[in-house]
């Protein structure tokens, strides 16, 4: 029973601690493409202020299938938030969870779609079958870096991962497998829908997407959704190619570079179209993947 | 008593909220929207007051009636006026909004658009200079703040008022919520 409360505590902290976390990383790269473009740009603080008013207005829903998406999206990235480790916050580790994670994220964009279903607008639904197609571009190279990872270590726990690049910074993957890394940081930057590959938000082409119709607390929850999702998978990026860290401050250090690097690439490329997004992945990514997991096989 | 301390505070929360995070939706249709861009960008960047673009009108707060309304024009503001969600501000720019600028006597603009939606507060010019849109935007943010941006409720409060004349001019208005 203790146990039991204490794991729903350290779940609620930790559930906590990373929005916060994610609209503090979501503020610093306002500043930073402001910056960027010679502006001054919003205060760091300007999501959370964003959050509460969204949560202060109305908001009509669109039926029940609409609320029921947007809860959906939103307890998709909290149940994944169970099996990242965070430093060395961790609450199940088990093998396999490399996989569970993919599919887990897959439930949060699945919820964003029935959303826009129920929502029954047209560009809300180019929104999401965009993200869906942008999906199948980038976790088919990602998945080729997994598997050549779970071979190379013979574990496919995040953790176990982790602790495989103990020791020096030199056993990190980023410097023992280079070409991997940089695989990643550009699905990364796909996944996380940044600039080059953003086809399915495009705010003056279809109007945001998968949230055109969502206004008020609909919006705030999604933003809520988002800022945790970017702490995802900025964590699995950490975890599998900086080696993880031993606590949150560090751990958080490492995953704001990410961030920062991601941002800024993020802010100099134009926009692909979706199917040359899509082919992008399937070109370079794909192709640098499979040439590196074939030297590590062999 | 005690109740309608906390509902105030909490209220008084959320505007101090509001005032710091505008999302703005600027109906370009009139000549006004060229001034908007150079509002936006480097030279006098809005967003450092947190008000920035909204992409649809469900999550604009702010809606920016830039110069001259056609009848055709106004049956959309109208559309997009009753899909935006409740603390809602409309703010008139250009001499067009107020009393039809240089359209004064043309057959097919309206004239004063404070007798459709209920405006908050206008920047006259014509047209206004990004310098005078800023400080337009900031004394809506005092008005927001202190509580006296209240145009959606007067909405509410003199439906009949508001319908009647759009009904006026336009017909027959599809109301959606």
């Amino acid at each position: 029973m203790i146990d039991l409360i204490y794991k729903i505590g350290h779940f609620l902290l930790i559930t906590i601690f990373t929005m916060a976390l994610g609209l503090l990383f979501m503020g610093i790269a306002r500043k930073i493409v402001a910056r960027i473009q010679k502006r001054y740009g919003p205060p760091i603080y300007q999501p959370y202020l964003d959050v509460l008013k969204l949560f202060g207005k109305n908001a009509i829903t669109h039926g029940f299938i609409f609320d029921f998406g947007a809860v959906m999206a939103l307890g998709g990235v909290i149940t994944t938030l169970f099996f990242i480790p965070l430093g060395s916050w961790q609450l199940y580790s088990m093998e396999g969870t490399v996989l569970l994670i993919i599919y887990l994220l897959a439930v949060a964009s699945l919820g964003m779609a029935m959303g826009t279903v129920g929502s029954g607008n047209p560009q809300a639904s180019v929104g999401i079958s965009r993200a869906l197609t942008q999906m199948l571009g980038y976790e088919l190279p990602y998945l080729v870096i997994l598997f050549a990872l779970i071979f190379r270590y013979q574990t496919s726990s995040i953790w176990g991962l982790m602790q495989a690049q103990a020791g020096s910074f030199l056993n990190w993957n980023l410097f023992a497998y280079p070409l991997m890394a940089l695989v990643a940081f550009v699905v990364l930057i796909g996944m996380m829908g940044k600039k080059p590959f953003d086809a399915m938000i495009a705010p003056s082409e279809i109007g945001s997407g998968p949230v055109v119709e969502s206004g008020g607390k609909y919006l705030g929850m999604l933003l809520l959704q988002k800022s945790i999702t970017i702490i995802i998978e900025l964590a699995l990026y950490v975890n599998l190619f900086l080696g993880g860290a031993d606590n949150i401050f560090s751990f958080s250090f490492k995953m704001l570079i990410v961030w920062v690097l991601a941002t800024m690439f993020g802010s100099l490329f134009p926009r692909f179209r979706i199917e040359d997004g899509v082919k992008f992945f399937w070109k370079w990514p794909l192709g640098i993947a499979i040439l590196q997991a074939l030297y590590i096989i062999i | 008593m005690n109740n309608n301390f906390v509902k105030g505070s909490w209220q008084e929360i959320l505007d101090w909220a509001q005032n710091k995070s505008i999302n703005m939706l600027h109906y370009c249709t009139g000549c006004g929207a060229i001034e908007l861009p150079p509002t936006m960008t480097s030279r006098y960047d809005m967003s450092r007051f947190g008000i920035g673009p909204a992409a649809t009108p469900r999550q604009a707060d702010l809606l920016l009636v830039t110069g001259y309304l056609s009848t055709k024009t106004l049956r959309r503001l109208v559309y997009t006026y009753e899909q935006m969600q409740a603390p809602k501000f409309v703010v008139g720019f250009g001499s067009c909004t107020i009393n039809g600028g240089m359209y004064w006597d043309s057959y097919n603009t309206i004239k004063q658009l404070d007798k459709y939606l209920p405006v908050e507060m206008y920047i006259a010019g014509c047209m206004p200079r990004p310098e005078a849109i800023l400080d337009g935007l900031l004394k809506l943010k005092k008005m927001i703040a202190d509580g006296e941006a209240d145009g959606y409720q007067r909405y509410e409060e003199n439906k009949d008022f508001y319908h009647q004349n759009q009904e006026a001019v336009l017909g027959e208005v599809q109301r959606t919520q």
